[in-house]
């Protein structure tokens, strides 16, 4: 997994609330069998048209909106529990998600991925979907270590929360893997106690 | 201070505690299927270790098998391949496997409890959301992402912070024509699609303890629709009947170990949930949702709510092609798709044989069902249901996801009306530009009939 320490992007805003994985990355697209690529699908039906064109409509084809950082409405990614959406975002080339609300698996597997899902109060959210749509060049700034996002320009901060287990590997790039691989002898120690009925 | 359900069980799997609210979580049962599972087995081969109790691990294909003709190499390459790997996968890694043609094969949430591999007092994960269903048993049941899904199947465990707990008191008795999936979906009406974020949620009240395991297991299996991590109901004598004799379940003295544990989870008198909600089951009818999540649902025999009063209906209602403070009642529908992990168990193909017996669909309706595993088929057909099927002209396919998520050939066409037994509503989730309907097998079965959404308690006076 990538590190994550700081963040100085613009953003892309899809103020819409509770988007779904099955919007993030459709289930016909997740018959491959790595975890690379997933981005050329990424919001696929609201991108594409039937026709397979290029939605203009929509804010990835808005050549006035770029960044690594993807500000969406509150309740994002609920749905199924694919951790291809976070794949195709993090493949598109999106770093964190900015949101006033995640659903838990997302938020998981999100962490387990090295983007980083920053959770903001609603205020705040709409002050940054203000931001970029007064000016798109609008840069943000992601600190981790000290769990702030700030709008470049402004005075404008607001401190974030994350678990402070998942903050270490985020910052160091350690998958909880590693982590689980080294206890292998509590976990046989647990076994030994422990009845399945 | 007692302890709730949710409590005993999580609590007796903690390994280790990692710090401010992270725990390592022993899993006691892994399900995989073949579409959250390959990347998972490559980052075993990467790091060159083997999957660490294969004993508690099962494998089966479900999400993109072919409904048709399932004795024949599956069509679509894709597909094909995703499944092929499942099987090489499971053959180098030592996995038991459920593939097609195997007559435990089926939907790993159907498979899991007819099997009895499914038993109360477990924790139980798997790479697919709703896994929630195996809560119905009295378990601690969660889905999981693949990175996760590697994690167990390298060490057995999770690192997980506990949940909130919830209880969804539902006290009262249930109309007639009204099923458990309708208390679910008037739950989440409620509570929204985000209502249960962060919280584990038990299920109980009288209205609970009256419904079969099948009946709770649709319950269970849509926890996931509000946000909650899962769902949970109660062990009873309900729960051992249905356990007792399936293949997997205990027996003998070990049967009787078994029973005086299962006994103990229940929660505590003077447990505290940190949310709590109660609905009466008489207020809740049959249910049919009219957007694009779990959540915009009413009962069906009211209009939908004016756009401006609930964010995010205005987009649903242009994508569903129905209009604001429109009735539900009457609205024309194309397909009906009676199946998916949600309602796919034989009593569920009971209650429409039942309901459609001596019955036909309306000629503009295409209709099929397909079983939740290899099991329910042949008991559909050894109780002559699929002959009744037939005769109102409804297909009757061979397991799997199928029209759920349309990863296979089962999709719905742009535009099209679905009223369908599943879970999700999503935009595409049927098929790009899908329009579905959530309801109840018997809300569906009435609709195939009619040609248009119905009230199916007309029918049964």
């Amino acid at each position: 997994m990538d590190k994550f320490t700081t963040l100085n992007s613009t953003a892309v805003p899809l103020p819409i609330e509770d988007i779904d994985t099955d919007q993030i990355i459709p289930a016909r697209f997740l018959k491959a069998t790595t975890r690379e690529g997933f981005g050329d699908n990424l919001f696929r039906d609201w991108r594409y048209t039937q026709g397979e064109q290029p939605n203009a409509d929509f804010v990835l084809n808005n050549p006035r909106y770029r960044g690594q950082i993807l500000v969406a409405g509150r309740n994002f990614g609920c749905g199924s529990s694919r951790e291809h959406a976070a794949w195709a975002i993090y493949d598109y080339g999106f770093r964190a998600v900015v949101s006033s609300f995640y659903a838990d698996i997302f938020r998981g597997n999100a962490l387990n991925n090295g983007l980083l899902p920053v959770q903001v109060s609603p205020a705040f959210l709409d002050q940054i979907f203000r931001h970029i749509e007064q000016d798109p060049s609008t840069h943000f700034t992601i600190d981790l270590q000290a769990q702030q996002i700030s709008i470049a320009g402004t005075e404008l901060s607001e401190h974030f929360d994350i678990d402070p287990y998942k903050k270490t590997c985020m910052i160091n790039g350690y998958d909880d893997i590693d982590y689980l691989l080294n206890k292998r002898s509590q976990i046989e120690t647990f076994e030994k106690q422990h009845q399945i009925y | 201070m007692g302890k709730t359900l949710f409590d005993k069980i999580w609590d007796a799997h903690i390994v280790e505690d990692v710090g401010p609210g992270t725990q390592v979580l022993y899993i006691d049962r892994h399900f995989i299927h073949e579409v959250t599972s390959p990347q998972a087995f490559d980052g075993l081969r990467k790091r060159g270790i083997p999957v660490f109790s294969t004993a508690q691990t099962i494998a089966t294909a479900d999400h993109n098998v072919p409904t048709v003709n399932q004795h024949l190499p599956i069509e679509e390459p894709l597909s094909r391949h995703q499944v092929d790997m499942l099987t090489q996968n499971c053959a180098e890694f030592g996995v038991e496997l459920f593939g097609l043609g195997h007559p435990n094969q089926g939907i790993v949430h159907v498979i899991g409890p007819e099997l009895g591999l499914t038993r109360p007092g477990m924790t139980i994960v798997c790479g697919d959301s709703h896994t929630s269903t195996h809560g119905a048993f009295g378990t601690v049941a969660f889905g999981i992402g693949t990175s996760q899904v590697e994690q167990v199947l390298a060490t057995q465990c999770l690192l997980q912070s506990k949940p909130l707990r919830m209880r969804i008191n539902i006290e009262g008795t249930l109309s007639k024509g009204v099923l458990s999936k309708d208390i679910i979906l008037y739950i989440i009406s409620k509570l929204t699609t985000s209502g249960g974020n962060g919280y584990f949620v038990e299920y109980a009240g009288s209205a609970i303890r009256s419904l079969s395991m099948e009946a709770r297991m649709t319950i269970c299996n849509m926890s996931i629709e509000m946000g909650a991590r899962g769902g949970l109901i109660a062990p009873d004598e309900v729960t051992f009947d249905y356990l007792k004799g399936r293949p997997h379940a205990p027996a003998g003295q070990a049967w009787d170990e078994a029973l005086r544990y299962w006994k103990s989870l229940y929660s505590d008198e003077d447990a505290l949930f940190d949310k709590e909600y109660h609905f009466r089951a008489e207020d809740i009818g049959p249910m049919v949702t009219y957007g694009t999540n779990p959540g915009m649902g009413l009962v069906v025999d009211q209009h939908i709510p004016d756009a401006e009063t609930l964010p995010g209906v205005e987009k649903a209602l242009t994508y569903m092609g129905l209009q604001e403070k429109q009735a539900m009642l009457g609205q024309k529908i194309d397909y009906v798709f009676i199946g998916s992990c949600t309602n796919s168990r034989i009593e569920d193909l009971r209650l429409v044989a039942d309901f459609v017996k001596g019955k036909e669909k309306a000629s503009h309706v295409a209709v099929f069902v397909v079983p939740g595993s290899k099991q329910v088929e042949h008991q559909a057909k050894a109780e002559g249901l699929d002959q009744i099927f037939a005769a109102a002209g409804f297909e009757f396919r061979e397991p799997g996801c199928s029209a759920c998520l349309g990863m296979n050939e089962d999709k719905i066409p742009k535009g099209a009306y679905c009223v369908s037994t599943s879970n999700r509503n999503f935009e595409g989730r049927q098929g790009p530009g899908a329009r579905t309907i959530l309801a109840s097998p018997l809300t569906a079965a009435a609709a195939a009939i009619a040609g248009n959404i119905v009230d199916v308690r007309t029918f049964l006076h």
